[in-house]
């Protein structure tokens, strides 16, 4: 006969969780093959005389009953200790494990105004994180690429009416108050404030200002296609707004790829009722550049166009017959390049070409290896799909520099390099020992300033030391490369 | 003026880490979101009520009348008169079953609920009739009504009678039998049915005359929010409601014209039962939850129920549909030596407590609960913080005093469960697999992923047709 043990115990109390815990534990041990430790009220006592360990009559309710049964007499007593020992045990009583938001929304929920959501989950998911942003009444950066252009549409129709911005997708650029969110440059502050539907020709335009000296308010990045007919310029219209509301925006400058005309009319309209004066950059072959809209903007504030800083490279590698061959990571400075490339060069071909029968894509991806006039822009989607933008993951681009080298075509080298908060933190450690191994004739468009983490000048000497011409305007690098060109046609 | 531009913004960032790093080196605030994919959902589905422009006001609209809903004990009744009945009807928990797809417990239930009506002789006898389908089972719910465990309820049963005084609607629950061998738990052996059989001929008659007695009706919502503050959640720990319920009714009771003996045993039984309050407090979740339904575009749950084989919900935004998974089998404690392998399959309309925001959302309330699966204080607060992720709203009349008297977390989303990918946590009693058993614990649940899978479909399928 297997021992038991059953006793009675007043002026004890626990609650009955408690007692079904200390059960299961004291059950679990090997010797133990029954046990039931808890008040001794009706259903209790019939709970244990099931099991065969009733106590003698004239238990109360408010005595704790102890009952098990064990393997021997040693067990028995070693769970009766524990059973004393699990009693009296003291709970981690521990403060709340902070629980960290897994939504947008949540986070959100207790964050202090004013605040802003800066969206990077993969395109298909990034509505539900911007909705809650405007649902939240706070504006939010969609950084994600593959976001559908109906999404974009019903999330800024949304934004509209709380009052809010959604800046991007596919722009990841911002600046917000003086701060730098997605790829954005260290620029000081000032009385412009930018509304870009293009990350790469806000960073350019903003660069140059700091460099004549003339700081940014505000950049607001509205998306690449913000500008689009499916988009109509929803942003814009709203940015524009907001910054006219700004006092600390004096001025406003219009960047953006070249846009839809109806839609660029709407906005021309728009920005002509706002008492904020409105210049636009807006890329077209009929409109200036835009350094030369920098430069604009600079007389219409009355400050002297300073010389923008450059490092001429050397000019006499350049064979017979070379074309050009421009490698952007930027797709509003690809864009750019071309429209100052076509009319000295004629046609250029490019993945996001300025008419479609100039296009690259092959229907089975991009021939990055086509001959003849050329601008890649490395940063569209069709080109990131599973790898970092070019701004941070080179390999794509010094893989084509390469290729370009092999083929033995003469050409022109034409690149841009981006620098700033979220690019590569050194981007001329992997370029110039690439451009030395290449050996072809180099001008470099240097995007940033001098209190960019990667530093405007250390970044210029080390491409120019690759034998590198390089310059911080887009326009210039375009037109330099244009004349090594014209000169050896 | 925007308010984005007035000053440095607060960011808070989901995805690629470089960008909250970057943010984060230039000396502004960030919050890191701990983002990971949907749980389940097609992402056109998500995107799909993320973007429904009448989700918003829809949930807000249902989260309101939850919120302003009352609820008020008006009457007590037998069950013949205040549902719609059928005869030789039953009503059961969870989702609609058949006796066929009906579990141990559930079997136990609705045999003893022929012999308690005198439909069936014999456990025998019981068992063919309901075999052949000559008695008609339908849930609790389809009536307006809630039944914890197996929640069998038969016409001569007698039913708490509850009214909300904001919206005007009706819910009912019958009376609780206490623990152990109950009906509910799916016993029926003589003791159960002469509990009943007391309860109908004593009990609910006396409850009548108290409960009419009473100059005002008892304001059941003000209970639930009491208890909250005194270590109860309303599921699984109703000491402090069922003990307020008792001071309550205790004078219309002795003041009722019946002998002493009986008012003596009914005044025993409720103080001897920790769970009396449960079957008021079901019904008040019931009538707010009631007061949320059919609001087209609303993602907001509105029944959480399983009936022992399948755990069944419903939205505000798809009516009466149910969308049902298998139910899962609780993890908890057992009562004496009972163990895992006794326990059925989650079981009980019980569940409308954590539809409603309390119960397992309202755990961090009630921490002693958490140690059921072998928690801690801390685990009982991260739940209820999990919970709020889950939820559209914060029930100001439900506190939680731990959390600085925090609304608790009210309204389940579905489209915030399935991007989560949390569960709705659900405090439960355990019923024995086998019928005629009765409790063997309690625990803690989930329910089965599907019904929200299913529920997700079926509100994106809504919002497409509806433009």
């Amino acid at each position: 006969m297997t021992p038991t043990h059953v006793s009675l115990r007043s002026g004890v109390y626990a609650d009955s969780v408690r007692l079904m815990q200390v059960s299961r534990e004291i059950g679990a041990r090997d010797g133990v093959s029954a046990v039931l430790v808890a008040m001794a009220t009706p259903l209790n006592l019939e709970l244990a005389a099931g099991m065969g360990l009733a106590p003698d009559g004239g238990a109360q309710p408010d005595q704790l009953l102890i009952a098990l049964r064990a393997t021997d007499d040693a067990e028995l007593t070693a769970a009766v200790a524990a059973v004393e020992a699990a009693l009296t045990a003291r709970e981690d009583r521990g403060s709340a494990q902070a629980i960290p938001a897994r939504t947008v929304g949540a986070a959100l929920a207790d964050a202090a105004d004013p605040a802003l959501a800066i969206v990077s989950v993969p395109g298909q998911y990034a509505v539900a994180e911007a909705a809650d942003a405007i649902a939240a009444g706070r504006s939010v950066l969609v950084f994600s690429d593959g976001v559908p252009v109906e999404h974009e549409v019903a999330l800024k129709r949304a934004a509209h009416e709380a009052g809010v911005l959604v800046m991007g997708p596919d722009c990841g650029t911002a600046i917000v108050s003086g701060v730098a969110l997605g790829f954005a440059n260290v620029v000081r502050r000032g009385p412009v404030g930018l509304v870009a539907a293009s990350g790469t020709g806000a960073q350019q335009v903003s660069c140059l200002l700091d460099a004549a000296g003339v700081g940014v308010s505000h950049v607001l990045g509205v998306g690449g296609r913000d500008l689009s007919t499916a988009v109509g310029g929803l942003a814009t219209l709203d940015a524009l707004a907001a910054l006219d509301e700004d006092p600390a925006t004096e001025r406003v400058l219009l960047v953006s790829k070249p846009p839809a005309p109806e839609v660029a009319e709407r906005v021309q309209q728009a920005a002509a009722q706002l008492s904020t004066p409105v210049r636009s950059a807006a890329l077209s072959p009929e409109s200036p550049d835009l350094t030369a809209a920098v430069e604009a903007l600079l007389g219409d504030l009355g400050v002297a166009v300073p010389e923008w800083p450059a490092r001429p490279g050397a000019a006499d590698a350049v064979p017979p017959g070379a074309v050009l061959k421009g490698f952007y990571s930027g797709g509003t400075l690809a864009d750019e390049a071309m429209l100052i490339a076509a009319p000295a060069l004629g046609d250029v071909r490019s993945n996001t070409p300025l008419r479609p029968e100039l296009d690259l894509d092959t229907g089975q991806g991009t021939d990055l290896r086509a001959t003849g006039h050329v601008v890649v822009d490395f940063g569209d989607d069709a080109l990131t799909v599973g790898r970092a933008h070019p701004m941070i993951d080179p390999t794509l681009r010094l893989e084509a520099i390469a290729a370009l080298a092999q083929s033995g075509e003469p050409a022109v080298l034409l690149l841009d390099v981006v620098l700033g908060h979220g690019a590569d933190p050194d981007p001329a450690a992997a370029l110039a020992p690439a451009l030395q191994a290449a050996g072809l004739p180099v001008v470099v468009a240097l995007v940033g300033t001098e209190a960019d983490p990667q530093g405007w000048s250390r970044q210029a000497d080390a491409l120019a030391e690759a034998g590198a011409a390089v310059y911080a305007s887009n326009a210039q690098a375009t037109r330099y490369a244009l004349d090594l060109i014209g000169e050896h046609a | 003026m925007n308010p984005l531009l007035s000053a440095a913004p607060a960011i808070v960032a989901a995805g690629v880490e470089v960008f909250s790093a970057a943010v984060r080196a230039q000396g502004a605030s960030v919050t890191d979101v701990d983002w990971r994919p949907p749980g389940f959902g097609a992402a056109a589905d998500l995107a799909q009520l993320a973007l429904d422009r009448r989700r918003a006001a829809a949930n807000r609209t249902a989260v309101e009348r939850l919120l302003a809903a009352g609820s008020h004990l008006v009457d007590v009744r037998p069950a013949r008169e205040v549902l719609d009945l059928g005869d030789r009807m039953l009503l059961h928990s969870g989702p609609p079953l058949t006796w066929e797809t009906a579990s141990g417990p559930m079997r136990g239930a609705l045999i003893g609920a022929c012999l308690f009506e005198g439909w069936a002789s014999s456990v025998e006898d019981a068992e063919r009739v309901l075999a052949a389908g000559e008695i008609t089972l339908d849930s609790c719910h389809h009536h307006r009504a809630v039944g914890p465990m197996a929640g069998v309820t038969s016409p001569s049963m007698w039913m708490w009678c509850l009214t909300d005084p904001v919206h005007g609607g009706q819910a009912f629950c019958n009376l609780n039998e206490g623990l152990g061998k109950v009906l509910r738990m799916g016993a029926f052996n003589d003791e159960v049915l002469t509990r009943l059989a007391w309860m109908r001929d004593v009990l609910g008659p006396l409850l009548q005359q108290a409960v009419r007695s009473r100059p005002e009706p008892l304001d059941v919502k003000a209970v639930l929010a009491q208890m909250l503050q005194m270590g109860d959640e309303g599921h699984n720990r109703n000491r402090a409601g069922s003990l307020m319920t008792l001071r309550e009714l205790s004078p219309a009771i002795v003041a009722v014209d019946a002998p002493s003996a009986d008012i003596a045993a009914a005044l025993a039984f409720i103080g001897g039962n920790e769970h009396f309050f449960l079957n008021l407090g079901m019904p008040s979740a019931k009538l707010a939850l009631d007061a949320a339904r059919d609001v087209p575009g609303s993602t907001m749950v509105t029944v959480m129920s399983r009936n022992g084989t399948e755990f069944g919900i419903q939205t505000a935004g798809t009516g009466d549909r149910w969308f049902t998974g298998p139910a899962n089998t609780p993890v908890g404690l057992f009562l004496g030596d009972y163990g895992p392998d006794d326990a059925n399959p989650d079981i009980g309309d019980s569940a409308i407590m954590e539809t409603y925001g309390i119960g397992g959302f309202a755990m961090a309330a009630a921490p002693a609960i958490v140690r059921f699966v072998g928690g801690t204080v801390p685990d009982a607060l991260a739940t209820t913080e999990r919970m709020y992720q889950l939820t559209l709203a914060e029930n100001p009349a439900m506190q939680i005093p731990i959390l600085g008297f925090r609304g608790s977390p009210t309204g389940i989303d579905v489209l915030q469960v399935a991007r989560t990918g949390w569960l709705p946590q659900i405090n439960t009693g355990m019923a024995g697999r086998v019928a005629g058993t009765g409790q063997v614990g309690a625990g803690l649940v989930q329910p089965p992923q599907q019904c929200f899978e299913q529920a997700l479909t079926a509100l994106a399928e809504e919002s497409r047709a509806a433009g």
